[in-house]
C-alpha cells in the first residue's frame, strides 16, 4: 500500500484542440459581417445577429439544464420579461412618464440591458425558490406553468399592447454608435455574447460550478459532504434567468418589437432544442445549436411553410446518432474522442 | 462520566405497519469502533440513515457530543462532524477521483459561492486532495473517471471522501459488501489504521471483519438493540446466539 502511494497518476494530455477551435470560431464571428458584404449577402448579418442572441439565451438555459440538471421548461418567461423591460422603458421614455410613478423611462442600451437582467433575475428568484422544491417531471411542469401564467398576464395587459405587443420605434442607443446599422448591432450582440460565454466558462470551472455539476450527478452525495443543494441550484437558476433576460432585451432591440410570443411555451421549447441540438452541458454547444436552428428555420421556411415537418426528423437524427449533439459530432470529426 | 460522543435514546421509526426502529438506545464512546450487527431486515441501514438525517425519525433523541442533532438536515449534521459511507456507493460518476476528493475538501472549507477562480487549478484544494489519496494508496488512480473504477476502489474512495471531511463520527454501512477477499483485508487494514483517530459506527455482515475491528458490538434484532458488549460477551450471550448467530455456528 505504501509504495503504491508513490506511483504517479497517468498524466492527462493538455488539450489544445478546444482552445484553437474557440479562437477560430471567434475570428470567424468577427470577420462574418465583412465577408457577408464581400459576398454580396448582407442579409446574413441580421441572421447571424439572431443566432447570437439565441445563443446567449440557450447558453444561459444550458447552465441550469446542462450543468445543474434543472430541466426548466419556462425560460421563455425570463427571455420575454427581458424584452418587455426594454419595450416598457422605451414606452415611458417616449411618453415622458414615470413608470409606476417613480421610474423614469430610458432608451440607453446599457441601462435597459441592466434593468432587463435585474427583472429577469428577480423573476427567476421567485419562480426558482418555489419550483426548486420539486424535481424531475414536477419541476418541468411547474416552470412551464409559471411561464404560461406570465404569458397570459401579458396577453391581457392592454397598457402594454396585450396580444399585439409593443412597438419600439428606435433601437436603444449606446454611446455614439449607430445601432440602427445591422453591422453595428451585430457587433453589440457579439460583444454581449462574448462576455456571456466567457462568464459562463468561468462559472462552470469555479468552485460554484464544481458544486453545481456535482449536484446534477448526485444530490445525496453532495448532502453527505455537507453541501445543501437548494441554495446552489437557486443561485444557478437566477444567473441562468438573468442571461435569458439579457438575450430577450437584445431580441427586443433587434426586432424593435416585443409581444407575448416571446413568453410562449414554444419559445422555451425552442431554447431547449437549441441546447440539445448543440450539446447539453458543453460550453459552445448552445452557440452551435442556436446557429443551426436559426439557419435551418431560414432555409426550410424559404422552401416550405411546413418547415417544422422537416425539422423534426433532422432533430431526431442528431439526437439519436451524434451522442451529445453537434458539439460532440465536431469533436469526433476533429479527431478527438 | 462524560456523555459518549453519540448518544441515541428511544429512537423510533415506523413505515406504515412495519416498525423499523423500535426504541433504540445506543451509545458510541469517543474513539471506539462500535459494530452494529443483526440479521437481514433488522433495521441497521434504516438506523444509520436516520442518524445521518436522510430519513427523519418519528420519536427519540440523537445527540452528538451532547448536542441534539435530530432535527437538523444532513448537511448541517455533516458540519457538526458526521460522515457516512453507503452500502451501494454514491459518488460523482462523471468526475475524476481527484475531483471527487477535492470537492470533499472544498465542502469542508465553508460555502462554495465562489464564481471566478478555477477550482481545478486551486493548489490548496488539489494539494490536500492528493495528500488524502496518497495516504490511502489511491493516488495512482487520481485522474481516472469514477465510473471507470472497480467496485472495491469506489468503496475505498467513499471512505477517503468521508475522512476528507474530518469527521468526529464515521458511520460505515457495510464497507466490505461486495469486496473480494484481498480487497476486504485491505479495507480492514485501512479501518484499523484509523482506530483511535476517528470514532466509528460500523454496520457489517462480515463477522471476521467485525470481530477483528470492533471494540464493542451492539446487536439489532427487529429494530431493537438486544445486547451490547465486547466481542467475547456477544459471542457468549444466549439471546444473541438464539436470535442471530445460530447455536451451532458460534
Amino acid at each position: 500500500m505504501r509504495n503504491e502511494a508513490m506511483v504517479q497518476p497517468v498524466p492527462v494530455p493538455v488539450a489544445y484542440g478546444p482552445l484553437l477551435a474557440t479562437l477560430v470560431l471567434a475570428l470567424a464571428l468577427v470577420v462574418l459581417p465583412f465577408a457577408a458584404q464581400a459576398l454580396g449577402q448582407p442579409s446574413l448579418v441580421p441572421l447571424a445577429t439572431r443566432a447570437l442572441i439565441y445563443a446567449i439565451a440557450a447558453a444561459s438555459l444550458n447552465l441550469a439544464l446542462g450543468y445543474g440538471g434543472m430541466v426548466s421548461f419556462g425560460h421563455a418567461a425570463f427571455f420575454g420579461i427581458g424584452g418587455y423591460v426594454v419595450g416598457i422603458l422605451y414606452q415611458s421614455f417616449t411618453a415622458d412618464e414615470l413608470l409606476f410613478g417613480l421610474i423614469p423611462g430610458t432608451n440607453q442600451l446599457l441601462l435597459t440591458l441592466a434593468a432587463a437582467m435585474l427583472a429577469a433575475g428577480f423573476l427567476a428568484l421567485v419562480i426558482g425558490a418555489l419550483s426548486l422544491r420539486t424535481s424531475g417531471v414536477q419541476f418541468i411542469m411547474i416552470t412551464l406553468a409559471f411561464a404560461q401564467m406570465l404569458f397570459f398576464l401579458f396577453v391581457s395587459l392592454k397598457a402594454y399592447g396585450g396580444d399585439d405587443g409593443l412597438i419600439i420605434r428606435r433601437r436603444n442607443i449606446l454611446f455614439g454608435l449607430d445601432t440602427r446599422d445591422d453591422t453595428v448591432f451585430y457587433f453589440v450582440c457579439l460583444a454581449a455574447a462574448a462576455i456571456m460565454f466567457w462568464g459562463i466558462a468561468r462559472i462552470v470551472g469555479s468552485r460554484f460550478g464544481m458544486v453545481l455539476a456535482g449536484i446534477r450527478q448526485s444530490e445525496r452525495r453532495m448532502a453527505a459532504m455537507g453541501i445543501a443543494p437548494y441554495r446552489y441550484k437557486l443561485a444557478a437558476f437566477v444567473i441562468s434567468g438573468m442571461g435569458a433576460g439579457l438575450a430577450g432585451a437584445l431580441m427586443a432591440n433587434y426586432l424593435r418589437f416585443v409581444s407575448p410570443d416571446m413568453l410562449h411555451w414554444t419559445k422555451s421549447g425552442e431554447l431547449m432544442i437549441m441546447v440539445i441540438l448543440g450539446g447539453v452541458g458543453t460550453l459552445l454547444g448552445p452557440l452551435l445549436g442556436a446557429a443551426a436552428l436559426v439557419v435551418l428555420e431560414t432555409v426550410l421556411t424559404a422552401w416550405t411553410e411546413h418547415w417544422q415537418l422537416v425539422l423534426g426528423p433532422i432533430l431526431l437524427v442528431v439526437v439519436l446518432f451524434t451522442q451529445g449533439g453537434l458539439r460532440a459530432l465536431l469533436r469526433r470529426l476533429g479527431g478527438g474522442r | 462520566m462524560a456523555e459518549p460522543l453519540l448518544c441515541v435514546r428511544g429512537l423510533r421509526k415506523r413505515f406504515g405497519g412495519l416498525v423499523a426502529t423500535d426504541g433504540v438506545d445506543l451509545d458510541v464512546a469517543e474513539g471506539e469502533i462500535h459494530a452494529l450487527i443483526g440479521p437481514n431486515g433488522a433495521g441497521k441501514t434504516t438506523l444509520i440513515t436516520q442518524l445521518f438525517g436522510e430519513l427523519s425519525h418519528d420519536a427519540g433523541e440523537i445527540r452528538l457530543g451532547g448536542e441534539e442533532i435530530g432535527a437538523l438536515p444532513t448537511p448541517q449534521r455533516v458540519r457538526r462532524g458526521l460522515a457516512r459511507t453507503f452500502q451501494i456507493t454514491h459518488l460523482l460518476p462523471d468526475y475524476t477521483v481527484l475531483d471527487n476528493v477535492a470537492l470533499a475538501v472544498q465542502a469542508r472549507q465553508g460555502h462554495s459561492f465562489r464564481f471566478f477562480a478555477e477550482a481545478r487549478r486551486d493548489d490548496g484544494l488539489r494539494g490536500q486532495a492528493k495528500g488524502h489519496l496518497a495516504a490511502a494508496g489511491l493516488f495512482h488512480r487520481a485522474e481516472v473517471k469514477v465510473s471507470d473504477l472497480s467496485h472495491g476502489e469506489q468503496k475505498q474512495l467513499e471512505l477517503i471522501m468521508a475522512l476528507a471531511g474530518g469527521p468526529r463520527l464515521l458511520l460505515l454501512d457495510e464497507p466490505m459488501a461486495g469486496l473480494g477477499h484481498a480487497e476486504s483485508e485491505q479495507m480492514v487494514g485501512m479501518l484499523s489504521a484509523l482506530r483511535g483517530k476517528v470514532t466509528m459506527l460500523l454496520v457489517e455482515h462480515d463477522m471476521d471483519a467485525v470481530f477483528a475491528l470492533a471494540d464493542r458490538i451492539s446487536v439489532l434484532v427487529y429494530g431493537r438493540v438486544i445486547a451490547t458488549g465486547t466481542a467475547a460477551e456477544i459471542r457468549d450471550n444466549p439471546d444473541v446466539r438464539a436470535a442471530y448467530l445460530g447455536d451451532g455456528e458460534a
